[in-house]
């Protein structure tokens, strides 16, 4: 399986819930082409819910700079959901971590925004 | 065993696939098998993008073997080769939100012994070792 992306409004923050893998390829492609197709529709606040995400290599981690610098030109954010363990590792490795804001509750996630 | 793959993002899942069961049939643990097999990916990925360019001529070699608490996975593309000296610090603050760059990074912090150097006659060659009952992460 590759990357299912799935879209929800709480608010004017837009939840995107992703599952599968985030990898180079199939995956990293669908990942890149919702967060563009977001940020061109408007979309400025974005919340990544990374809960179902089973694997994400170093593209899938470069298409999510990617996705936050595009989204910050504009003047909104990007931030992120629900880690797993193996992502969370990640972005400490990767110093991400220093980035991404991270949240482990949507709500809160949610309300930082405004 | 020695897989010759050609340059393709298909040889990225069949390198993966096999060196997991490998690493499964070792005895590491689900956690050591993910960062086995993310190195493999890493790594593959170099070889076939960065190394051979997809290019149909060129072949990927991996060497895939295991003792006693050890795996050693190595990988060789058919490329240029390149200087590490001449890499970007992913770590840097001026280039945290550069796209690419990560591979190695995450390699290196994966794996307990991380070698690359020029492959004769030409291209690059990356060995990698794990040894069972150590964690990196």
């Amino acid at each position: 399986m590759s990357v299912k992306m799935t879209t929800r409004q709480v608010g004017d923050v837009t939840v995107i819930d992703v599952v599968g893998r985030i990898t180079l390829g199939e995956g990293a492609s669908a990942f890149r082409d919702t967060i563009r197709e977001l940020a061109a529709n408007g979309k400025k606040k974005l919340l990544l819910n990374l809960a179902e995400v089973s694997y994400i290599d170093s593209s899938g981690i470069g298409e999510m700079v990617s996705g936050f610098t595009t989204v910050a030109n504009q003047g909104g954010a990007v931030k992120l959901l629900n880690l797993t363990k193996r992502v969370r590792d990640l972005l400490q490795i990767t110093k991400l971590y220093t980035v991404f804001e991270v949240f482990d509750d949507e709500a809160a996630a949610v309300r930082s925004f405004s | 065993m020695t897989l010759v793959l050609d340059s393709t993002l298909e040889s990225v899942d069949i390198a993966e696939e096999r060196v997991l069961s490998e690493a499964a049939q070792a005895g590491f643990d689900e956690d050591q098998q993910h960062h086995i097999g993310m190195s493999v990916r890493e790594c593959m990925v170099n070889a076939v993008v960065h190394g051979n360019r997809y290019n149909a001529r060129k072949k990927v070699t991996v060497s895939i073997s295991r003792s006693a608490g050890r795996l050693e996975v190595i990988i060789a593309d058919e490329g240029e080769g390149f200087d590490m000296s001449n890499l970007p610090d992913p770590l840097a603050d001026e280039n945290l939100l550069r796209h690419s760059g990560r591979g190695l990074l995450l390699m290196q912090a994966f794996m307990d012994e991380f070698q690359i150097r020029p492959h004769q006659p030409r291209g690059t060659e990356v060995r990698m070792v794990k040894y069972l009952g150590k964690n990196n992460h």
